[in-house]
């Protein structure tokens, strides 16, 4: 019981450890709650695109700021939101389909943010905490600016919660309530991109997906009611962030993965298990007839 | 924007529930709805009438003021559409997503929601209220399923409760009655008699020609042009349907009235078949 116990208090004498427990926490949480609205809505590869897409203005950040933590924060913020909603518009005409615009302008975004990063010399090893998170950087002030924006985004999401479902489950129906729906579309984007943001410490753009998509899709196949799912996702990315924070402490692996991996693999445990719905059972009852 | 501040258009109390005038759709170039005009007064139920691709869905969505005409103009209580909350539009069944996460009162209390205003919570009162629409349509017990689980009757009956909450006083039906079993035919039917008691106002679109002459004491045969819109004997006549269905339909004349066989149904391939009365 008591190496139990120093298994789990042991990292938490690091300071370091504890900011980058707290701030996985809140990021577990943060994606998962807007992530019920990215999968209910099939929006999985807009988010991954608008991971990537904000590499480009964090790139300018770091250029400008000489390699500074500080400014990197509000730089992605604007442009992940100037690119929601450019892909929010460009996507509504008819000229192009939305799926093949999202793909044109991630990949862009994407190149030009590595371009940008490459004109340093020593670049890789900042590169790489773009890319993969450095959640063991996390600083007061990361903290801080995480845990605001990220009550930020889950107050709206309380806020408007009937308007985003209604959205969400009939658009027809919140046409006719004559409810803003280009407005409501626009404001999800948004709180989308302040995820993102607020997640890039500490899982980086390439795995960002996830923490948006795996903790939802797991609580999805879950539950049978939206608050039950937010909830319930919101716990399983909480507890994918902290346990694969002390697994890559311990393991010594990358923090960002290690975080995905758990996020993974608590996904195919529900997938096989869910009661009721699980393939295992299905498989069984399939067995069974 | 009109939830933000929470104003709607008034009802003008001498106005039909509806008037339609003159009202063309132009799709890229091609005439989805040419020179449509009609007005229903209140508690009218009428069967919308015509081959696929004839203009139902697009005369429901101007009439709920999803889609602005390219000419002509919609009126609900003596204003534009744009304003009112009062109109239901029932969705298909196969245009909903079943998996969702929402049981049958969540549903309906989606429909509420334009009463109930931004930033608020629904209260016990507005339970009630949406344990009473399910009540109308016999789905009280099933409150806590999830939609997935129910029937297509039930999955019907519990959209048609959503426009109840929603307090509508015209609902726009879109083939309510397609691909149920005959018994839950009959449970749309007897709602829709409620409906008339409650004096709303219904617009019913179905493929199924003799059912809308059997059922309902109103027809509209739509293809693209109004064709008629009265009594099924008066709007029903060979002429009228020929140019409504073209080829697709075959009238024999027979001792006990007029056959329609026709071919428009949107369920795969069978053909119907039918006597007119």
């Amino acid at each position: 019981m008591d190496a139990l116990l120093d298994l789990l208090l042991g990292p938490l004498s690091y300071p370091f450890m504890v900011r980058g427990l707290l701030a996985a926490a809140t990021v577990g949480v943060v994606c998962a709650t807007v992530g019920t609205y990215v999968v209910l809505r099939g929006m999985a590869f807009f988010g991954d695109a608008l991971a990537h897409a904000i590499l480009p203005g964090v790139a300018v950040g770091y250029l400008l700021g000489g390699g500074a933590q500080e400014p990197l924060f509000w730089w992605g913020m604007l442009t992940a939101v100037l690119t929601s909603v450019g892909i929010g518009a460009l996507s509504k005409g008819e000229q192009i389909k939305e799926d093949t615009a999202i793909g044109v302008i991630f990949a862009g975004m994407f190149a030009l943010g590595i371009t940008l990063i490459s004109t340093v010399r020593s670049y890789t090893v900042d590169l790489t905490h773009f890319l993969f998170g450095n959640v063991l950087g996390v600083s007061q002030r990361d903290l801080w600016l995480t845990a605001i924006f990220g009550g930020i985004v889950i107050l709206v999401i309380v806020a408007f919660y009937k308007e985003f479902l209604v959205l969400s489950f009939d658009p027809i129906l919140a046409s006719t309530l004559r409810l803003p729906a280009g407005l409501l579309h626009y404001l999800l984007l948004v709180l989308i991109a302040i995820a993102i943001v607020v997640s890039l410490q500490t899982v980086g753009v390439a795995l960002m997906v996830a923490m948006l998509v795996t903790p939802a899709a797991t609580a999805y196949l879950l539950t049978r009611r939206l608050p039950t799912m937010m909830l319930t996702g919101a716990a399983i990315g909480a507890i994918s962030a902290v346990s694969g924070l002390y697994f890559s402490y311990y393991v010594n692996v990358a923090s960002g993965a290690a975080i995905v991996l758990v996020c993974t693999a608590i996904f195919v445990l529900a997938f096989l298990l869910a009661p009721g719905r699980g393939t295992l059972w299905k498989y069984l009852r399939w067995v069974n007839n | 924007m009109a939830t933000l501040i929470g104003r709607y258009a008034p009802h003008q109390a001498d106005s039909p529930v509806l008037e339609v005038s003159d009202v063309t759709v132009r799709y890229n170039g091609t005439l989805a709805l040419d020179g449509v005009s009609f007005r229903l007064t209140q508690g009218e139920q009428v069967a919308v009438v015509g081959p696929n691709g004839a203009g139902k869905s697009t005369l429901f969505k101007v009439i709920a003021g999803m889609l602005h005409p390219t000419h002509g103009e919609v009126k609900v209580y003596g204003h534009g559409p744009g304003g009112h909350i009062c109109i239901a539009y029932v969705p298909q069944r196969s245009q909903v997503d079943w998996s969702f996460p929402v049981n049958v009162a969540d549903v309906v209390m989606m429909g509420r929601i334009g009463k109930l205003g931004l930033l608020r919570w629904p209260k016990a009162r507005d339970w009630d209220y949406v344990r009473q629409c399910l009540e109308v349509v016999g789905m009280a017990d099933l409150a806590d399923r999830q939609i997935g689980e129910l029937s297509g009757g039930q999955q019907q009956r519990v959209f048609i409760a959503r426009a109840l909450a929603q307090e509508a006083e015209l609902m726009l039906m879109d083939e309510p009655l397609t691909g149920l079993d005959v018994t839950s035919q009959e449970d749309i039917f007897r709602i829709l008699e409620e409906l008339r008691r409650r004096h709303v106002t219904v617009m019913v679109a179905t493929h199924d020609l003799n059912q809308a002459a059997d059922r309902f004491d109103q027809v509209m045969l739509l293809n693209h042009r109004l064709l008629g819109l009265g009594r099924p004997g008066e709007v029903f006549t060979p002429e009228r349907l020929l140019q409504a269905y073209g080829g697709h339909m075959r009238l024999i004349q027979t001792d006990e009235g007029l056959m329609v066989l026709n071919d428009t149904c949107c369920e795969g391939s069978t053909t119907r078949h039918g006597r007119l009365a």
